[in-house]
């Protein structure tokens, strides 16, 4: 089971290429499976390192199939620490038991990042001997024996907030930790759970889904999946209609919305029972399922898009127009946000200079300018 | 008999690395270590960033519990921007705060907690029709045939011990346990039907919401909520008393240490009324709460630099291999004194101050009708008692709320934000009092700090050795089988116990003097 992450991803990209899968595939699939009853069904370790359980808190959310019939008719759920009836040795007693009686055969899922430093003591869980063991060498330990590797959450599959600068314990995504498994890649800030439920059901009933060059399932986060693309506030962009101040309606692009980087489907599929999602809300998109989120110090969340920062794309801090391009082109790796960029500056060039003289400039620079002017 | 050592590592069914150490003589618990095991320098990683981005970070904190890490940086930042959110804007963030502790306090009480009580395996001999029942009924009679290894997980191994007996308990505990998975996931949806998602909303910002508001989303705010209404009344209020009413030892056990703190929270007008009232419980004197009083202590915690500071004038340096320390928590205190926070702080607050006659005559038939005084809430129980009864009041508190909501009118007050300010936001998280400070300098955060419920309850000894107060509780507790410590899971339990949100650290090399102390 010794592939190369690069000869994985080619196997999975070419043989699962095509099963084209919409929105409503998660019913289908599960209709169509047999499993019960322990067989069939996917044995999983759910191990947590650097995380805030936001990620199983979201798994719990899954509407359709609920919970209660994903434990009971699509996987093992062998080991989680926020949901299993067993505490201290006893828990851990699963997972010794799992390496030795079940190699080969389980799924090691991952959230939260990994801490290198300092041997990696900032997280341990349970101790031998009466030394901690650390999240690095349980990580190392059950993923040895695992037969792929799921990272859930953008902790665990870029680093997220814990890795952003100054990354104070040298926090780490999995793929930095395993290098010699596959693994699939499931970001989001939390990842919605049909993206986690549905990547565990689509692995049982056909093998690892198609996956992007950053090991995401392209059915989720495909080039088609651009937020800008798929937004309902798209119109009020396309006619130049820019909400000014938090509340408003508009499209929320002068208020920091990522949609223009961010790749994921929540704008079609509806986060939480679909009953809304980010940029519905009025809460601009943050782009938490893409490698650059949080971004760097002195950038802002909430800054436009143009002009921030990127963390991991050293020497890119461009002026304003080029950032914007840079950014879609890099993240996305190439698949078509070039179009989407060029979309932005244009547009974004008119609209500035007409609000510019109508309404003044944004909030968030407000001060700054005058200051300057001072 | 001799001493024994029980390590229990991980303390699961919490959010987080908890380690609970005790030593056992002659069946009892004699001393105990709380140790929080994991540190990612949230604080540090604020530093230098846009003071927008407090609230979208600081709610990541914790995924269990985002909104009232957002909720108090909100507060903070509503402080330092000097800015009011209108009426509108502080509703709706009630709301989403209140539909937080919905969706926390069922997910402690069923999916966290009654695997301590509840025999699972009860289900093996249900005989009724309920088809969710029989599903699992099947499922886990079909592993236990095929022989595997695994069957009833996660529910099983477990540790054994004195589970219920009454099978008509079990089995409703097991049908409410699943019911509850339903009608938590619908306070999510409540929360994000104004925030967009959950867990980590997309609409918290200082001066208001950014909700885009329409009276669609009011309507579907409160067609959930009188459903979860109906469940908290006719399902977790009876199965809490229940439970209770079989365990009527955990009155006994698990009290700890006696003294309560509550910041209040739920602002209730615009003079900064709240609903939750403030106060202080020390030594049997109420009194008002003052964060002047505030100290963390490090000498048992992972840092190392100076002891006994307030909060934000603490220098802080993580210090992972540092001799004695036990924990990545620090141990606040209270003009010195070791003090409890929480849903049962917040009760036996508002109980005392008599602030609020309906919490109190719920409490008073609550005692009756489990025929206990006042001071047995002080107890492992009384927590589970406490979470409850406010989330009672709370719910049916939010149907008037709702009501006050006037789509027509807006939802945010316009901020800018200034080149130098402080901030403070004290508000009540589901887990207890929770502060955050901000320094905003040169229009970016210099410092950020957060002290947090578990801090509070889940810390370690502070430089004089007095244990904090999940240690406290352990105390004197019984532990019948070493081998199977499920008395210790049940005490630490009853606090909520939310790690990723306890451990946090402020470097303090610069701008600290300036934090305004209320």
């Amino acid at each position: 089971m010794l592939i190369s992450r690069k000869r994985f991803l080619q196997i999975s990209a070419g043989s699962i290429a095509g099963i084209a899968l919409s929105n409503l595939w998660l019913p289908k699939l599960l209709s169509a499976s047999n499993a019960t009853n322990g067989k069939g069904r996917l044995p999983i370790i759910w191990f947590q390192a650097q995380a805030c359980s936001g990620c199983p808190v979201s798994f719990i959310n899954t509407e359709y199939p609920g919970v209660d019939e994903v434990l009971i008719e699509v996987i093992v759920l062998e080991y989680h620490p926020v949901i299993m009836g067993a505490t201290g040795d006893l828990a851990l007693s699963v997972i010794d038991r799992m390496i030795a009686e079940e190699s080969g055969k389980y799924i090691l899922v991952v959230d939260g990042s990994i801490p290198l430093e300092e041997d990696g003591l900032y997280c341990t869980v349970g101790e031998k001997d009466e030394k901690p063991i650390t999240a690095l060498e349980w990580i190392n330990k059950i993923s040895e024996s695992a037969l792929a590797v799921v990272a859930v959450g953008t902790c665990a599959t870029w680093g997220g907030i814990p890795a952003a600068p100054p990354n104070p314990t040298g926090a780490v995504p999995a793929s930095q930790v395993i290098k010699d498994k596959p693994i699939i890649n499931i970001p989001g800030c939390p990842p919605h759970p049909d993206w986690m439920v549905g990547t565990i059901v689509n692995v049982l009933k056909y093998g690892i889904p198609e996956l992007d060059s950053l090991g995401r399932p392209v059915m989720f986060f495909g080039p088609d999946k651009l937020i800008h693309d798929n937004c309902e506030l798209r119109q009020y962009f396309d006619t130049g209609i820019f909400a000014m101040n938090f509340g408003e309606k508009g499209c929320l692009y002068e208020l920091g919305c990522k949609g223009p980087v961010a790749h994921c489907d929540a704008a079609t599929r509806g986060w939480n029972s679909g009953v809304n999602w980010c940029n519905r809300s009025g809460g601009p998109c943050i782009g938490c399922t893409e490698p650059f989120f949080p971004g760097g110090a002195g950038s802002g969340i909430y800054e436009k898009l143009p002009g921030a920062e990127v963390p991991g794309l050293a020497g890119i801090n461009a002026s304003a127009n080029t950032v914007g391009m840079a950014l879609g082109a890099a993240v996305v790796a190439g698949i078509g946000a070039h179009a989407a960029a060029r979309v932005i500056s244009t547009k974004y060039r008119q609209y500035k200079d007409e609000k510019n003289r109508e309404k003044g400039t944004p909030y968030i620079l407000k001060e700054k300018e005058e200051e300057e002017d001072k | 008999m001799a001493k024994q050592i029980v390590t229990v590592d991980p303390l699961t069914r919490i959010e987080g690395h908890l380690k609970i150490k005790v030593e056992v003589e002659n069946g009892v618990v004699t001393n105990a270590f709380s140790s929080g095991e994991m540190f990612r320098g949230w604080e540090i990683i604020l530093r230098d960033r846009s003071p927008l981005d407090a609230p979208p970070i600081a709610q990541r904190i914790c995924g269990v519990c985002p909104m009232p890490h957002g909720t108090g940086a909100i507060l903070a930042l509503d402080d330092a921007l000097n800015v009011k959110p209108p009426t509108n804007g502080r509703i709706i963030r009630n709301l989403m705060l209140a539909a937080e502790f919905i969706h926390s306090h069922l997910l402690h009480f069923y999916h966290l907690c009654a695997l301590d009580f509840v025999d699972i395996t009860a289900v093996l001999n249900y005989k009724g029709t309920d088809p969710k029942l029989n599903k699992v009924k099947d499922w886990i009679q079909a592993d236990i045939d095929a022989g595997v290894a695994s069957a009833g997980a996660p529910f099983l191994p477990r540790y054994e011990g004195d589970y219920i007996q009454d099978f008509d308990v079990n089995i409703q505990a097991i049908a409410n346990y699943l019911k509850a998975l339903e009608v938590r996931r619908k306070a999510h949806e409540m929360l994000a039907i104004f925030g967009g998602k959950m867990p980590h909303c997309q609409t918290l910002v200082p001066g208001g919401v950014a909700t885009m508001l329409d009276i669609d989303k009011v309507i579907a705010f409160k067609s959930r909520l009188s459903e979860i209404r109906g469940f908290i009344d006719s399902q977790y209020i009876p199965d809490v008393v229940a439970v209770a009413s079989l365990y009527p030892s955990y009155f006994k056990i698990g009290g700890g240490v006696g003294n309560f703190l509550s910041y209040g929270g739920f602002p209730v007008d615009e003079d900064g009324n709240r609903y939750y009232t403030s106060g202080v419980y020390l030594d049997g004197n109420l009194s008002d709460f003052d964060p002047k009083y505030v100290a963390e202590f490090v000498k048992y915690s992972k840092y190392s630099s100076g002891s006994g500071l307030y909060p934000l004038k603490g220098e802080t340096v993580p210090d992972a291999r540092k001799s004695d320390a036990y924990s990545w928590l620090k141990a606040p205190r209270y003009n010195g004194k070791v003090v409890e926070v929480g849903p049962l702080a917040r009760a036996i607050i508002t109980y005392l101050k008599g602030t609020d006659p309906d919490f109190k005559s719920l409490i008073d038939s609550a005692l009756t009708a489990l025929g206990l005084q006042p001071e047995d809430l002080i107890s492992t129980m009384g927590r589970h008692a406490a979470r409850a009864l406010e989330l009672k009041l709370l719910a049916d508190k939010m149907d008037e709320w709702v009501n006050e909501i006037d789509p027509g009118k807006p939802v945010h007050t316009k901020f800018s934000i200034p080149m130098t300010s402080d901030g403070m936001g004290l508000t009540e998280a589901s887990r207890g009092s929770l502060g955050h400070w901000i320094s905003i300098d040169n229009w970016r955060i210099a410092n950020y700090q957060a002290v947090v419920p578990t801090t509070w309850n889940g810390g370690p000894r502070d430089d004089s050795g007095n244990m904090g107060p999940y240690e406290k509780a352990l105390i004197g507790a019984p532990v019948a089988d070493v081998n199977n410590p499920i008395e210790v899971g049940r005490i630490i339990r009853s606090f909520d116990p939310c790690l990723a949100c306890a451990v946090h650290i402020m470097e303090g090399d610069r701008e600290i003097l300036k934090f305004r102390v209320c």
